[in-house]
C-alpha cells in the first residue's frame, strides 16, 4: 500500500507519520524482550547495561556467562557473587516444570481432542452451553480460579501436591486444545469418514488412519498451546504447590520479588528462545494444515 | 436400505416405522457425540466448575461460628435490645459453658471471624476463657454469670461488643460482600460505611476499572494503526510483521514483566537512554516502575496482541475499494476514513476492546510485580486474603464480585462477537 504519486504533501506527511507510529508500536512490542538478552551476559550482578558493555571497542571484561553457570547450578568460585545466591533451585524448577507440563499436556490433549470431535458432530446436543462450560477455565481470571481451587482441593487433601497442580493445569489447558482442534475440524470432509467405514474400517481404525493424520497439525498446535499454558502458569502453582515444589515461573516470581538477580534474565532469555521455537512450529503446522485441507492461504 | 411402502406409514425392512427408526438413529448419534465430550465435561465440572461454585458458597457461608456457639446465639436472638442495655443472663450462661467446653481449634477459628466483626474480640475471649477455666477448676458455680463476666473484664458490660453479634447470627450472611465494598453492619443490622481507616476496597475497585479503561484505550490507539497496516500489506510482508505481534503473545508473562522492570527501573534502559540524550539529568531519573504508570505501560504491551488480532481479522476483509469509492465521490481522506472505513471496523473494536478490558480487570501477576503500592489491582487483595490473612470469606466475596463483572462483559462479548469465535494465533 504505497502512497499514490498524486498524494498531496499533507497526505505524504500523514503517511510517513503513520509508518513511523507503526514502527514505534512494533518496537514497543518486541524491544523489551530483546533488551534482556544482552544484559543476561553481563558480568555485573545488577540488571543494567554497564558502561563496559556499551563501550566501543567492546570490553570483553564486561561480558560473561557466569549467570548462566549459576542457573545450571554450577557454584564454582568464579561464578559466586556475594549478592546473588547460587543453588540448584533453577534446575529443580526446570525439571518440575517439564514434568508437570508434559503430563498436563498429554491428558489435556487426549480429553480435548475427544471433546472437539464430539463438538464438531452435527448431532451434538446443547452445543452452546457445553462449549461455554468447556472454555470457561480460559475466561475466568486466574486468581479466581486459584482461590476456588485452593478452597476446594484443600477439602480433598490435594493442595501442596503435584497431582493437584497437574489437575488444575489440565483444566486450564484443555480450552486451548478444544479451540484449536475444533478449528481444524471446520471444513473437515465427513465423506472421508463415510468412505472409510463403507470400505469396512472399524471406528478406531477410521480415527487413526483417516481422521487423525488430517487433524494432526491442529492437535499438535493445541498440545503446544496446552504445554505453554501449563509451563508459564504461576498463580496456581504459587497457591497449590508446597514451598519446595518449585517451577520455573515460581522461581522467577520469587526472583523478582525478593532477590533481584541477573539469573532471572538468563532464564528469561531461554524462555524467549523457547517461545520463538514454539511460535515457528505452530506457524509451520498451521500452513501445513491449510495445505492438507486444501484451504488457500488467506 | 430397502423400504417397503405401506398405505399407512413408511416402514423399514424390519417392520419398524421409518420415523421411529430414524429417531432412534438420531438419538444414537446424539449419544455418541455426547459420549465423546463427556469425559472432558465431567473433568471440567469436577476440577473447575465445582471449585468455583464452592468458592461462591463460601462467600455467603457463616455457619462455622454458629456451630461453635449454638446456644449463645439462640439465647442472643431473645434479647430485647430496646428494653435491656445488656443481654439477659442466659446469654452469659451459655457462653460460659460453650467457652469452657468447646473445642479449642474451633473456637480459635470462630474468634478470627469475630474479630472481622469487631476488633478486640479475640483477646477478650482468650483472656476470659482462661479465667473461666480457673473458676471451673475451683469448682465454684457463679451466682450471676453476667457479673462474673463483667468482673473478669469490664468490656463484657460494653454493649457495642454484643451488638457486633448481630451480623453473625445467621448461617448465611452477605457481610463479606458488604465488606468487599467497604460497608459493614451497625448494631441494628443496617448497612453502613466502614471506619475511615478500614476503607480500601472501593478505592482498589475504582483503580482496577480506571487502569482497565486506560489500558483498553491505549491498546486501541496503539493497535488500530498497526492492525490497519498488517491488514493492508501484501501477505508475505504482513505474515513477517505478524511475528512482532505473536512473539510477545507466546512469551511467558513473567518474562515480559521482568523485561519491563529492566526497561523502566531507575537505572534501566529507558532512563539510561533519556540521560544519554540529555533529556533528563542523571539525578533526575524518572520513577516509572513500582507505581501505577508501570502497571499501565506493562499491561498495555502485554494485552496489545489481544487488541490487534481481532482488529486485524476484521480489517482484512474490508474491501480496499470502499475507501477509493468514497474519495471518488468527493470525500476527503479523513472524511472517507471517518464515514466509510471506521464504521466497518466497529465489530473488531468492540471485540478487541471487550477482550482487553475483561482480561485487564482480572489481572494479577503484572500489577502485583510492577505496581508497587499504588498500582495494585483487586486481584492482589484476593491473593492477600487467600494467603496472608486467611479471611477466606472476604477473599471469596471479592472473587465473586469480580466473577460477576466478568460474566456481564462476557455476556456482552458473546452477544456482539460470539464466544465460539475466539481464535488463537
Amino acid at each position: 500500500m504505497a502512497l499514490p504519486s498524486y498524494a498531496t504533501p499533507v497526505q505524504r506527511t500523514y503517511y510517513y507519520f503513520y509508518l513511523f507510529f507503526c514502527t514505534v508500536v512494533f518496537f514497543f512490542l518486541i524491544a523489551p524482550l530483546f533488551a534482556i538478552i544482552p544484559i543476561s551476559f553481563s558480568v555485573s550482578p545488577f540488571m543494567v547495561f554497564t558502561e563496559g558493555m556499551l563501550a566501543w571497542p567492546p570490553d570483553p571484561e564486561a561480558w560473561s556467562i557466569r549467570w548462566y553457570k549459576n542457573m545450571i547450578g554450577d557454584c564454582s568460585a568464579d561464578v559466586v557473587s556475594s549478592t546473588v545466591p547460587c543453588s540448584t533451585k533453577w534446575m529443580v524448577g526446570t525439571v518440575n516444570s517439564f514434568y508437570i507440563g508434559i503430563i498436563a499436556t498429554v491428558i489435556a490433549t487426549a480429553l480435548g481432542t475427544l471433546a472437539a470431535l464430539g463438538l464438531s458432530r452435527p448431532h451434538m446436543p446443547y452445543k452452546g452451553l457445553i462449549m461455554a462450560i468447556l472454555i470457561s477455565p480460559m475466561i475466568v481470571p486466574l486468581i479466581i480460579t486459584a482461590a476456588g481451587m485452593f478452597f476446594f482441593y484443600a477439602r480433598i487433601n490435594l493442595v501442596y501436591t503435584f497431582t493437584g497442580v497437574i489437575l488444575a493445569h489440565v483444566a486450564l489447558a484443555t480450552p486451548f486444545v478444544v479451540i484449536t482442534v475444533t478449528a481444524t475440524l471446520v471444513g473437515f470432509d465427513m465423506n472421508m469418514v463415510k468412505a472409510a467405514q463403507s470400505l469396512g474400517a472399524k471406528p478406531m481404525r477410521t480415527f487413526f488412519k483417516v481422521i487423525m493424520p488430517l487433524i494432526l497439525p491442529g492437535i499438535i498446535s493445541g498440545a503446544l498451546f496446552a504445554f505453554i499454558t501449563s509451563f508459564d502458569e504461576v498463580v496456581i502453582v504459587m497457591f497449590m504447590a508446597s514451598i519446595d515444589q518449585l517451577t520455573i515461573p515460581k522461581q522467577m516470581w520469587a526472583g523478582i520479588r525478593q532477590e533481584i538477580s541477573p539469573v532471572i534474565l538468563c532464564m528469561a532469555t531461554c524462555l524467549v528462545l523457547l517461545s520463538i521455537f514454539l511460535l515457528t512450529t505452530v506457524e509451520l503446522l498451521r500452513r501445513r494444515s491449510e495445505k492438507l485441507r486444501g484451504i488457500k492461504a488467506r | 436400505m430397502e423400504v417397503t411402502i405401506s398405505t399407512a406409514e413408511l416402514l423399514t425392512t424390519d417392520g419398524i416405522p421409518l420415523k421411529q427408526s430414524l429417531r432412534k438413529a438420531e438419538r444414537r448419534n446424539k449419544l455418541r457425540a455426547f459420549l465423546l465430550v463427556f469425559p472432558l465435561l465431567l473433568f471440567i465440572i469436577v476440577t473447575f466448575v465445582m471449585p468455583i461454585g464452592d468458592m461462591l458458597l463460601r462467600s455467603v457461608d457463616d455457619s462455622q461460628i454458629n456451630s461453635v456457639f449454638p446456644n449463645t446465639f439462640d439465647e442472643y436472638k431473645n434479647w430485647d435490645k430496646g428494653a435491656d442495655e445488656l443481654p439477659p443472663e442466659e446469654v452469659y450462661k451459655s457462653l460460659f459453658f460453650e467457652l469452657a467446653n468447646g473445642d479449642k481449634r474451633q473456637i480459635g477459628k470462630a474468634l478470627t471471624r469475630m474479630n472481622y466483626a469487631k476488633s478486640g474480640w479475640k483477646s477478650l475471649i482468650k483472656k476470659t476463657t482462661r479465667e473461666i477455666k480457673k473458676i471451673i477448676k475451683k469448682g465454684e458455680e457463679p451466682v450471676s454469670y453476667k457479673d462474673t463476666f463483667i468482673k473478669i473484664n469490664k468490656l463484657w458490660g460494653d454493649p457495642t461488643y454484643w451488638y457486633s453479634f448481630n451480623q453473625m447470627v445467621n448461617d448465611r450472611s452477605s457481610i463479606y460482600y458488604w465488606n468487599a465494598l467497604d460497608r459493614t453492619f451497625d448494631e441494628d443490622g443496617e448497612v453502613v460505611l466502614q471506619d475511615e481507616k478500614r476503607r480500601m476496597y472501593v478505592k482498589t475497585w475504582l483503580r482496577t476499572f480506571k487502569v482497565s479503561i486506560y489500558v483498553t484505550i491505549f491498546c486501541l490507539i496503539l493497535g488500530f494503526p498497526v492492525a490497519h497496516l498488517l491488514a493492508n500489506l501484501p501477505l508475505r510482508y504482513s505474515n513477517l510483521l505478524m511475528i512482532f505481534v505473536l512473539l510477545p503473545f507466546w512469551t511467558s508473562l513473567l518474562v515480559r514483566t521482568t523485561a519491563w522492570i529492566v526497561m523502566l527501573q531507575q537505572n534501566g534502559v529507558i532512563n539510561g537512554i533519556l540521560v544519554w540524550l540529555g533529556v533528563i539529568s542523571d539525578d533526575g531519573r524518572i520513577q516509572m516502575v513500582y507505581n501505577e504508570a508501570g502497571t499501565l505501560i506493562a499491561m498495555t504491551q502485554i494485552l496489545l496482541p489481544f487488541m490487534i488480532l481481532p482488529l486485524y481479522s476484521v480489517m482484512r476483509v474490508i474491501p480496499k475499494s470502499h475507501m477509493r469509492a468514497a474519495q471518488n465521490l468527493g470525500a476527503k481522506p479523513a472524511m472517507a476514513f471517518w464515514r466509510v472505513y471506521l464504521p466497518q471496523t466497529i465489530p473488531g473494536i468492540s471485540a478487541g476492546g471487550l477482550l482487553v478490558f475483561v482480561l485487564a480487570i482480572g489481572y494479577f501477576i503484572t500489577p502485583e510485580l510492577v505496581g508497587g503500592k499504588d498500582g495494585k489491582l483487586i486481584g492482589s487483595w484476593i491473593a492477600y486474603h487467600l494467603k496472608t490473612t486467611l479471611n477466606w470469606g472476604l477473599c471469596a466475596a471479592l472473587g465473586g464480585i469480580l466473577l460477576g463483572i466478568m460474566l456481564i462483559f462476557y455476556w456482552l462479548y458473546n452477544k456482539i462477537v460470539g464466544i465460539d469465535n475466539i481464535k488463537l494465533g
